[in-house]
């Protein structure tokens, strides 16, 4: 009796994690199955279906030939674009915040919880809220319209969550270590890069992540800053779905976003363990 | 000469003064413990001394040179903390070498500095460890090294074995004592271990409430406490102290009578508190220090505690609770009255306002 009432509750359960995977999953088949579709395929059954012929040409053509608002180079210079602007944006706001996180939470100074809260409350605004202020920067920097404009953008608004994520993960390095590095005689940038530093890796690969994935996807700033052959693949997406074709070119577009999404989903894939690992883990055993 | 020199020295934070005007000239090659309970300063004061927190007023002289201005790498100390503070991801030879390298010191005396200290501490096989890799009694050892290698004007020790076992505790406490002995450098260990400061120092600072009770040697400190506090911090079990009474050349307790100090004549018909150590209070055909008969006293037996070496009675004496060392072959009902000798010279007096040593 027990055993069969205990398998059943567990036939509940699996069934609910089941249904709730599958429509987690739902939409991310249908796009991958839709990019191996051809446009003809797509039009004359449904958009739900199991491709009858494997049209992997989609992919090559959405890589770089596909004419997107009149630039017929598929979405490799925008995946390019994306790159130049998430790499060293998720590396220097992660650099960044490492040593931010590391001077308020290490070194007691006047202000400390000050500039901590100032950095921090980045994270609440609205990103709309910020349009106008980027705009103004940009133009007056003369960066409108530029990579490096991006790049500046969500280096400085990811400074927030680095911050974040390195000062909570500091404050768990004891006091005493800090005071034996300076009485050995150490300053603020040895203790950092001797000390501090090769105890981080598990909440850089925290940061890492979660910049690269955030700025990779992002799209408000790429689509109202840059235009044309300056865009980000995310806002190029959108240009390539509202193309006007004679035929809707679904499986092309579908072939797009798998790419473009592509890069995330490795992210996740390798590194997701790693981030739920560091997120818990302390500094010091 | 003085190895270090402590002027006046306030510590507030906001409106709580935690050290309230501390002196104490230290000299060179003393072993000095400041030892007093949680909370009584004795932290903040050595952290103060390392150059780690700044002092509100006051002055800090080490080797005769003013510190007050020069932060703690240039203050010619070394430091061994609690928690050790090893850096986790440096190997043991790292961790030693840390300090000289933040200091510019050629490779070759590095590693000279370093097999020095190593033999000193025996640690030569873990210089390629990681901390993590290390026992507790080895860290300890390793922290010790980092600090030995330094070869500084003062060492600094804020409660180096607390985070030891029983038993290991009392092993390092010799090591550091003999350590002591063979380098000679000055140390100030700061401890809340009574037993610690007894064995260990050559000078103790009792401190209580922001403020040193009594700087003495381990024996005045233990015979000849300054005030009622340090009378009952030191020792284990501690003194124990009584209300009684002055007259006519004896020391009343009840209806005991001890002969008095002579000091006491003063307080002739006044009450004091009478200090009495539990040693001082054993079996009756004890014999103590120069041979002569003792004085024997009959005190009702609350209970007793057998520890093996010796027995703890509790008795009553004038009403009060009392702790008396026995002989541990002594047998003592409970609830009846035995016969006890008394050491009566090194009885203590203290006045009951001031509470401070009469006699």
């Amino acid at each position: 009796m027990a055993d069969t009432s205990i398998n059943i509750r567990r036939i509940i359960v699996y069934g609910i994690v089941w249904v709730v995977a599958a429509a987690w999953l739902f939409p991310l088949v249908v796009v991958i199955l839709n990019s191996l579709r051809t446009a003809e395929e797509i039009a004359q059954t449904s958009m739900i279906g199991w491709p009858r012929v494997w049209a992997w040409g989609n992919y090559t053509q959405a890589w770089d030939t596909y004419c997107i608002a009149q630039t017929c180079s598929g979405i490799r210079p925008y995946m390019l674009n994306s790159a130049l602007v998430t790499i060293p944006a998720t590396l220097i706001s992660t650099l960044l915040g490492a040593v931010a996180g590391y001077a308020v939470s290490l070194w007691r100074f006047r202000g400390d919880s000050w500039i901590y809260g100032i950095v921090t409350i980045g994270i609440f605004l609205p990103q709309q809220m910020r349009l106008l202020p980027w705009t103004l920067v940009l133009r007056d920097l003369g960066l409108t319209n530029t990579l490096a404009g991006l790049v500046m953008i969500h280096t400085i608004q990811g400074m927030s969550f680095t911050t974040l994520f390195c000062r909570n993960y500091y404050v768990s390095i004891p006091a005493d270590l800090m005071k034996a590095a300076k009485i050995d005689g150490a300053g603020f940038f040895r203790i950092f890069w001797r000390i501090v530093l090769p105890l981080s890796p598990p909440i850089l690969i925290v940061t890492v992540i979660w910049q690269f994935t955030h700025i990779w996807n992002e799209f408000l700033y790429g689509v109202t800053f840059t235009t044309g052959t300056q865009q980000p693949v995310t806002a190029a997406l959108i240009a390539l779905a509202t193309s006007v074709a004679d035929v809707p070119q679904h499986g092309i577009q579908s072939a797009a976003v798998v790419v473009a999404a592509l890069p995330t989903l490795l992210v996740y894939l390798f590194g997701g363990r790693y981030f739920v690992r560091g997120l818990t883990a302390g500094a010091v055993k | 000469m003085s190895a270090l020199v402590i002027r006046d020295l306030h510590k507030r934070f906001g409106t709580t003064e935690v050290l309230k005007g501390i002196n104490l000239d230290i000299d060179s090659g003393d072993f000095t413990v400041l030892v007093g309970p949680s909370g009584c300063g004795k932290s903040t004061l050595l952290n103060i001394i390392a150059g780690l927190e700044t002092a509100s007023s006051g002055d800090i002289e080490i080797g005769g040179r003013l510190v007050n201005a020069i932060p703690p790498k240039d203050r010619d100390i070394a430091m061994v903390f609690q928690t050790y503070a090893l850096y986790p991801s440096m190997t043991v030879r790292q961790n030693i070498t840390f300090g000289m390298e933040c200091r510019n010191v050629p490779k070759a005396a590095q590693n000279q500095a370093v097999e020095r200290v190593a033999k000193l501490l025996q640690i030569e096989p873990l210089l390629a460890r990681k901390p993590a890799q290390l026992s507790g009694g080895q860290r300890q050892r390793v922290a010790m090294g980092r600090a030995l290698v330094r070869d500084p004007k003062l060492f600094l020790f804020d409660e180096p074995l607390s985070n030891l076992d029983a038993k290991l505790r009392v092993e390092m406490r010799m090591e550091i004592k003999q350590l002591h002995a063979r380098i000679g450098t000055s140390i100030v260990y700061v401890t809340h271990d009574q037993i610690e400061a007894m064995t260990m120092a050559t000078r103790i600072a009792v401190m209580h409430q922001g403020e040193v009770q009594q700087f003495a040697d381990p024996d005045t400190v233990y015979n000849r406490p300054a005030n009622l506090f340090v009378a009952r911090f030191m020792g284990a079990p501690p003194m124990n102290t009584v209300m009684a009474r002055i007259d006519a050349g004896a020391v009343v307790v009840g209806d005991i009578r001890l002969p008095a100090p002579e000091a006491a004549a003063a307080w002739q018909g006044r009450e004091v508190v009478l200090g009495i150590r539990p040693e001082c209070i054993a079996e009756p055909t004890r014999l103590f220090g120069d041979g002569s008969a003792p004085i024997v006293i009959t005190a009702p037996v609350e209970m007793t505690e057998p520890t093996g070496a010796e027995t703890i009675v509790v008795m009553r004496l004038g009403g009060e609770k009392v702790l008396g060392r026995v002989a541990p072959d002594t047998r003592l009902a409970n609830g009846a009255t035995a016969r006890f000798a008394v050491d009566t010279r090194k009885l203590c007096l203290f006045d009951p306002q001031t509470e401070r040593l009469i006699a």
